[in-house]
């Protein structure tokens, strides 16, 4: 009621300039459903615009730029009032955007850039994947408060800029730290198996007493190592500390049992900022900063993880 | 006489406006020039490498490699201009004929070692992705100036349309196409050809000539569509287009193309393309259903097509057979 209210009055307040703001219409290219994260991004941008009484409309390009471009074109004949687009590649989007542009329809990139003039988009909302490793790395710091640790790495598939930016971060991140040092470091390619073969052969080549803690480039690379851990007979959480990043539900279902110790969220809420960047220019044409950073929010065992699983096990993951 | 030959045609195009005008009535924007320059647009490089799947269907064969050729296409051109300093349309006459020459090739094996042309171009859709794979595996972007020129040509129709290049040269292969087709005689070849080899051989066609002919013109349709593909994204990606084969051949087939060859029209065709990009555009203005509603449509759209054309071929038979059944009694 109290939105509906707070709508219709901004919605009478810019009436001649705006008459459209009480009832938006905003297009949104996504990719595709490739991965839970996608899939739980896409159901969490659906809610966010329910929750704006926002009409969206959802063209999922089958990982096809050719589609994500037609799906454009025609958002643009639609007369929508804005588009949300997150590309496939980073090419290609120059005469599109200009289109759009053209028909003064802003839009917003969500969670990947385009190699393209910053003035055909709005705005970009991404997560800095180096401040999530840092992240991570400061809380071991603090974890540790002082005392040495022997770090084991779990790295992203080799070459992928998470991995690498990922991996940049966490370094920066106990950069200044005395007797923390990464002993080991080896991809598990993301992927659950691997972070669990990987992990054994590092339990075996170093002898578990001797690692203290397991730093893992994504969650489900640090849930297989959990495994690897339990039956090495260590405990998990506790003989090694476990820290990794995304927190997917299954992160925090193991936080919640104790067997890890935090994880960085890369929100799959990127509809959220960009929403409200773009409410704000509808509204009175407040141009928001070329690039939003999502917050990366820690997760520990001091958070409700239980309760979040619940929340977090019907978006798509 | 007429009226029965162009019934499927007909009926491809009754769907076509019936469609357009049930689309327009839900959401009268998309009786836009936006949507039609959109139509236009969007399905150029479709357009262009169906019309040489038009001539492949009708002389009775098929052709998988194309999707992987504009792929090829497009990461050949990407690359060539990155790391030379060849002018763009140099390298388009370049690819071209080194698509046509592929083009001709699997042709030559078609009809010289007698193999199905399934296999063969099956073996050369591997062939075309893989080399494009060896160029590069990335989004290679072309930022030559020549392409912005290109890029920027069009016209702005009322209402905010843009009528863009490379709609306008789909439109062109598609007139040249269809007088290829129905006016020469190579065309009346390809037709003789799909209407069965031997009588095609006794007629006097030349069915080298003509095999390898229809070939080299899908292949070299298909590097220009690359061509197109690479104006439409100014990038080449050796993951693009993946399945264009497959949406080529269905555009025919529902323009009404005789699978088995030997019947069809090249403007057929056109809107064939014209009926798959509208379901796109209707789904996408629907905004809630999910898009592989779309791949559901076409194929619901296939099979009606399929039994009409079936339908019609049966109809036809006992029409003769009653004919000549009357001419023996009297």
């Amino acid at each position: 009621m109290n939105i509906k209210a707070t709508l219709l009055a901004s919605a009478v307040a810019l009436t001649p300039a705006f008459a459209v703001a009480q009832d938006l219409t905003i297009g949104f290219s996504q990719i595709g459903s490739e991965s839970g994260w996608r899939a739980a991004e896409t159901t969490v941008t659906k809610q966010e615009a329910e929750k704006r009484g926002i009409d969206l409309k959802f063209a999922d390009a089958q990982q096809k730029q050719e589609n994500q471009i037609k799906a454009i074109r025609s958002f643009i004949a639609q007369g929508v009032d804005a588009i949300l687009l997150a590309p496939v590649v980073a090419t290609g989007w120059d005469e599109v955007l200009e289109e759009a542009a053209d028909a003064e329809i802003p839009v917003v990139l969500l969670d990947r850039t385009v190699d393209a003039p910053e003035d055909l988009y709005l705005t970009a909302v991404t997560s800095d994947l180096v401040h999530e490793g840092r992240v991570a790395g400061q809380w071991l710091v603090d974890e540790m408060a002082g005392e040495p640790c022997r770090i084991v790495e779990l790295q992203g598939t080799t070459g992928s800029s998470p991995a690498i930016d990922r991996k940049q971060g966490f370094e920066e991140g106990i950069a200044g730290a005395e007797g923390l040092e990464i002993v080991r470091s080896q991809t598990g390619d993301f992927t659950r198996s691997q972070g669990k073969v990987v992990m054994e052969s590092f339990l075996k080549a170093e002898g578990g007493e001797n690692i203290c803690a397991l730093y893992a480039h994504n969650d489900d690379m640090a849930v297989g190592a959990i495994q690897a851990i339990k039956e090495a007979g260590l405990n998990p959480g506790e003989d090694i500390k476990i820290v990794a990043i995304d927190a997917v539900p299954d992160a925090h279902l193991a936080i919640a049992n104790g067997e890890m110790n935090a994880t960085i969220e890369l929100t799959p809420n990127m509809a959220g900022p960009a929403l409200d960047a773009l409410e704000a220019y509808l509204a009175d044409g407040t141009a928001p900063a070329k690039w939003i950073q999502t917050e990366s929010k820690l997760f520990t065992a001091a958070d409700d993880n239980a309760a979040i699983y619940e929340e977090k096990k019907n978006l798509g993951y | 006489m007429i009226r029965s030959t162009h019934l499927p045609l007909m009926v491809t195009l009754a769907t076509f406006v019936l469609a357009f005008a049930l689309c327009g009535w839900q959401y009268p924007s998309m009786l836009s020039t936006r949507v039609v320059a959109n139509l236009l647009t969007d399905n150029a490089f479709l357009g262009i490498v169906a019309v040489g799947m038009t001539f492949v269907i009708l002389s009775g064969g098929i052709d998988l490699s194309v999707g992987s050729v504009i792929a090829f296409t497009g990461v050949f051109l990407a690359v060539i201009l990155r790391d030379t300093s060849i002018h763009p349309l140099a390298a388009f006459v370049l690819v071209l004929l080194i698509t046509t020459m592929f083009g001709a090739a699997m042709g030559a094996v078609i009809h010289f070692l007698e193999m199905p042309p399934f296999i063969v171009t099956l073996a050369g859709m591997f062939l075309a992705r893989g080399a494009a794979y060896v160029l590069s595996t990335d989004s290679v972007p072309i930022t030559h100036e020549f392409y912005d020129t290109l890029q920027d040509i069009y016209w702005k129709a009322p209402g905010g349309g843009r009528f863009r290049l490379i709609g306008g040269i789909m439109l062109l292969v598609f007139i040249c196409g269809a007088l290829v087709a129905h006016r020469t005689r190579f065309g009346q070849n390809v037709y003789a050809v799909g209407g069965g080899g031997p009588t095609a051989r006794l007629m006097g066609v030349p069915l080298a000539r003509t095999t390898v002919g229809i070939y080299a013109i899908s292949g070299g349709l298909a590097g220009l569509a690359g061509i197109i593909f690479s104006l439409y994204t100014s990038a080449g990606y050796s993951l693009a287009t993946v399945g264009v084969e497959l949406d080529a051949i269905a555009a025919v087939v529902i323009g009404g193309t005789l699978l088995s060859g030997g019947y069809g029209f090249v403007a057929g065709t056109f809107f064939g393309i014209l009926i798959m990009g509208l379901i796109q555009t209707y789904i996408v203005f629907d905004g809630t259903l999910s898009s592989w509603w779309t791949k559901i449509v076409i194929g619901a759209l296939l099979f009606s097509f399929i039994l009409l054309q079936k339908g019609l071929t049966w109809a036809t038979i006992t029409r003769k057979r009653t004919a000549t059944g009357s001419a023996q009694q009297s």
